[in-house]
Order: C-alpha cells, then sequence, then structure tokens
C-alpha cells in the first residue's frame, strides 16, 4: 500500500546555537518542540504522537514526554543514529495514516561541543553490554573519520575518484553557508583549501570533515485534514524508504551505501525519479558522504559521482543540482553529531520558499531528504523521504 | 614523506562464551574463521548460527593467515598514527583490522598481506597484517 501523501510537515524549526554551554540537553529539546510547533500554528496539546531517538536523555520518550508534559498516543524511539529522525518522518507517516495519531512531533537535540567530545577522531565504546561486533573492531582503533575514509580509499581505487572531486562538495556547501548567519563556517572555501587542510584519515582533509556543533531541530508531521486546518505552506510526504546496511557476514563492499535501497523505495512511493527532484538535501558527515549517496540515489551512475558533484555543479543558482543550502554539516551544523534532521528542515524551507534568496530554488516543488546514521564504512541505517509542495 | 607504523597501546578485546575459542586460538597464533557446514560460506565476525543460512552447523577452521588489503586508511590524527583496514582473508570473509610493522605510505589496495598477532593490555592478542 502506498502512503503517498497521507502526511504532511507542517511545523519546522532549527535551534540557532551553535554552543549550548548554557543549556542542558532536555532544554534543548524543548525549546525547538516549542519552535516547530508555534511554526505550525499549533499547541503541545495538539501533539498526540512523538518521536525521538538515542541523542535524548533518560529513557527516551518516556524521559521527554514527562519534562515536556506531552500526552502521546504514540511514540516512536527508533534510533539508526543521524538517519533516526528521516526513519521517524516515515514512521510518523505509517502511524498517521494508520489513524495512530494525528500530530507528531519529532525532536532532535545534541551539546557535543559543549561536553568538549572528540566527535570524530577517537574511537568510542558504546558501554553497557558490548556489541557483537565490537571485540572485533573496537580494539582496532575505528574512528568516525577513518571508517568513512575507508570508503573513500576504495572508492577511488575503483572508480579513479580524487580529492578534488570530493573538495567541490565542501566548497559548494561553503558557498552556501556565507548566506547562513547561523552557520559555524561562513567563509567560502576552494579546492585548493580542502585538499590543504590538514590530513586527518587518508585520504579525508580536515575539510572533507563536518562541523562539530550543539543545537537541535524539530520536526511536526500532521494528518492531511490537519494541514489543511493550518495557514502554513503545505508540503507533502509522498515517499520513504530505510534500509540497514552492514558488513555482510564478511562480504564486505564500501562501495556503496544503504541508499541503495532506501531511496528506490521512496521514489517508488512517491512515483517520481531522481531526474525529477529539484533539490536535496543530503546527509554530509563528510565529503564522500553526499558522493556515494547521490550515486546510489540514482543521480550518478556507481562511480561517476566525482563529475556529478565537481566543478560546482551543487551550487544553488549555478549547478544542475543544487544542496544543502543552509550550508548542512559540513559548514552550518551537525547538531548531536547526527545530521539527518536538519536534512529535512533545509528541504521545507525550499518548498515552502523560505530558504534564504541567495540559495531559495527556483519553482522549487519536489524535494528529497536523504540520511546516513552510524558508519559508512561499517553497518549504518539508510532513510529516504520525498517532499512535494501542494 | 615516510611514516613508519610504531608500536601502540591496544585495549584487551571482551570474551563473551561464545568467542572464546576465537580468543583462545589468537593467544596461540591462531586466526580462527567461523565455517557452515550447510551452506558451505565462511564468515566474520564468527557467530553460532550462519548469518546467511541460519543454520547453527557452523564450525571454527583455521585460517591460513593469508589475504589481501581491501581497503585502508592511515589515522594521521592520533597519539601514534595507526592503519585501519579490511583484508580479505583467502578464506574468503573480509575483516576489520590494522596493517601493522610497515611504512604506511608504501600500502596499496589489492597487496598480498599476511598475519602477525599484537598483545593487548591485559587481554588475548590481536590478529592484525602485515605486507607479505
Amino acid at each position: 500500500m502506498s502512503l503517498k501523501g497521507k502526511a504532511y510537515i507542517a511545523g519546522i524549526y532549527e535551534h540557532p546555537t551553535r554552543l549550548a554551554t548554557d543549556k542542558s540537553l532536555a532544554m534543548i529539546h524543548a525549546e525547538v518542540a516549542k519552535g516547530a510547533l508555534e511554526d505550525a500554528g499549533l499547541t503541545k496539546d495538539d501533539v498526540d504522537g512523538y518521536f525521538c531517538a538515542g541523542d535524548a536523555p533518560g529513557l527516551g520518550p518516556m524521559s521527554m514526554v514527562e519534562y515536556m508534559g506531552l500526552k502521546p498516543k504514540h511514540f516512536d524511539s527508533t534510533d539508526s543514529g543521524g538517519s533516526s529522525y528521516i526513519v521517524h518522518v516515515g514512521h510518523a507517516l505509517e502511524a498517521i495514516a494508520a489513524g495512530k495519531c494525528k500530530v507528531a512531533l519529532i525532536t532532535l537535540a545534541g551539546r557535543p561541543r559543549a561536553e568538549g567530545m572528540a566527535t570524530g577522531t577517537v574511537p568510542r565504546s558504546r558501554g553497557g553490554t558490548p556489541a557483537p561486533d565490537e571485540p572485533f573492531e573496537f580494539p582496532y582503533g575505528p574512528t568516525v573519520v577513518n571508517m568513512y575514509a575507508m570508503c573513500a580509499m576504495r572508492h577511488m581505487h575503483q572508480y579513479g575518484t580524487t580529492s578534488e572531486q570530493l573538495a567541490w562538495i565542501k566548497v559548494a556547501a561553503s558557498h552556501h553557508a556565507q548566506h547562513n548567519p547561523h552557520a559555524l563556517l561562513r567563509d567560502v572555501v576552494t579546492v585548493e583549501d580542502v585538499v590543504g587542510s590538514p590530513m586527518i584519515a587518508d585520504p579525508l582533509h580536515r575539510l572533507d570533515c563536518c562541523v562539530i556543533t550543539d543545537g537541535g531541530g524539530a520536526i511536526v508531521v500532521v494528518a492531511p485534514e490537519v494541514a489543511k486546518s493550518l495557514k502554513r505552506p503545505k508540503v507533502k510526504v509522498i515517499g520513504h524508504g530505510e534500509w540497514i546496511k552492514t558488513q555482510m557476514g564478511g562480504k564486505v563492499d564500501l562501495t556503496y551505501s544503504g541508499a541503495v535501497r532506501s531511496g528506490p523505495a521512496a521514489f517508488a512511493e512517491a512515483g517520481v525519479k531522481p531526474s525529477d527532484i529539484k533539490y536535496v538535501s543530503i546527509y554530509d558527515s563528510f565529503t564522500i558522504t553526499v558522493l556515494m549517496q547521490l550515486e546510489d540515489l540514482g543521480f550518478a551512475e556507481k562511480g561517476q559521482g566525482g563529475k556529478l558533484v565537481a566543478d560546482g555543479n551543487l551550487i544553488a543558482g549555478t549547478g544542475k543540482l543544487p544542496f544543502n543550502t543552509d550550508g548542512g554539516g559540513l559548514c552550518s551544523n551537525h547538531p548531536g553529531n547526527r545530521g539527518g534532521l536538519t536534512k529535512v528542515l533545509e528541504a521545507v524551507r525550499q518548498l515552502r520558499g523560505e530558504a534564504h534568496p541567495k540559495v531559495q530554488v527556483k519553482n522549487c516543488d519536489l524535494a528529497l531528504a536523504h540520511g546516513t546514521g552510524g558508519s559508512l564504512g561499517s553497518r549504518h541505517g539508510s532513510s529516504t523521504v520525498i517532499l512535494e509542495r501542494e | 614523506m615516510t611514516a613508519q607504523a610504531k608500536e601502540r597501546k591496544l585495549p584487551a578485546p571482551s570474551v563473551s562464551p561464545e568467542t572464546k575459542e576465537y580468543w583462545d586460538a589468537a593467544a596461540q597464533g591462531r586466526l580462527l574463521v567461523r565455517k557452515c557446514t550447510a551452506c558451505g560460506e565462511a564468515h566474520h565476525y564468527p557467530r553460532t548460527i550462519c548469518p546467511f543460512c541460519f543454520s547453527d552447523k557452523t564450525e571454527w577452521i583455521t585460517a591460513s593467515g593469508r589475504g589481501t588489503l581491501y581497503s585502508y586508511s592511515v589515522m594521521r590524527r592520533a597519539p601514534v598514527p595507526y592503519a585501519m583496514a579490511y583484508v580479505t582473508l583467502a578464506e574468503g570473509p573480509t575483516m576489520m583490522t590494522n596493517i601493522v610493522d610497515c611504512d604506511f605510505d608504501k600500502l596499496r589496495i589489492g597487496q598480498d598481506v599476511k598475519l602477525v598477532f599484537k598483545p593487548t593490555e591485559g587481554g588475548p592478542p590481536l590478529p592484525m597484517f602485515t605486507p607479505a
């Protein structure tokens, strides 16, 4: 059964902070919830569905529902890392279509910068009962950056992708971030700047990596009858897909991501194809993440992503495929090391015509937001959502 | 630029009842691979129930210690730089590991590598690889 158009995104909010030393984690969740509900023209008491992931403090929905004084009759704490919130949009669509709720609130918050976390360069053990993979991986020193770097290394070996092509992804993001007053990095950079920045984990340089920031965001997904009663532009959820890509029992293939499954599922439900999409929000933990996902979503043939992203093709106004017009994770923010939610926010702004005028895509009626959560080089959740302006 | 591998401190892996034999063998200098006698596929990391056919007829085999470098990344921003890698074993599965005792700048995807073990802090040694 297709759920095309059975829910709408009615409210969004992005926290302006990038360093939240003065806030608690729960407080940021509540602030973004309030912002998104006000954006929609709804109140806390309208919320009957609540979604959060592993960034929420305490026992997830139980802790946050109490803290915010919510009364949801449906809740979901699916955690697939940074892609969780795009999964949540899909699960909210399912719940609304099934009549389980009418106003679904999704929140994200994090403060790794305030906590001084070495997000990308120090191996992390999750603590508690170890994951089954942990003894066979953690002692070797897998970090966020070197696991993505191994994908880049293999892609370069197999397809001839270059560091300069990857650098163009950062260059495009920086062109967009200059117009975002909240972006952490607002200086426009060049390909030379990127490839000349310090090597962190071969072949990824410092400027191939996303920023580390505090912050958060929220999304309100509503039933069609609720959307009709509100005054905001109508952004319809028309397709969703999700997938978990793994090491497949040792049949490791680092050349593709879970988007090869979540993307086609979303396109099939929406009844559209990649060439119909006017704007894309693509998870950008690293430059290689963007390149591989664009290939896997069908915007370029496998191995040809380097040509797609080079020469400014991702820059709004001049490029063929404008992406991450808020500056994305590479330049603006990556709240709680989880960038999926903010991908949806900029897609909604583009569809509403509320992106910055310098980066607003003309006649933007169809957009895609895609996320990868976990590690591209070992196991990750993948989720794709396709949105349409009504 | 040369980047000669240096010794670094390695945390001990946690040992479970399911994987004790794997780590006991490592302490004796052998790398075990779990293989399914129902479907014939070897897998890694080792599990009791085959992740391919879900049969419980799995057994340990001793790996030859030969493999090829599938991908790698030299972690430069670390107190002691090291080479993360995936090595494809002659027995089939590709495993996460480190490449050690070499000049990192001479590593190449596809090159032959061979098994070595490196001690951990208070636990069994870790199987790693070095250029063959």
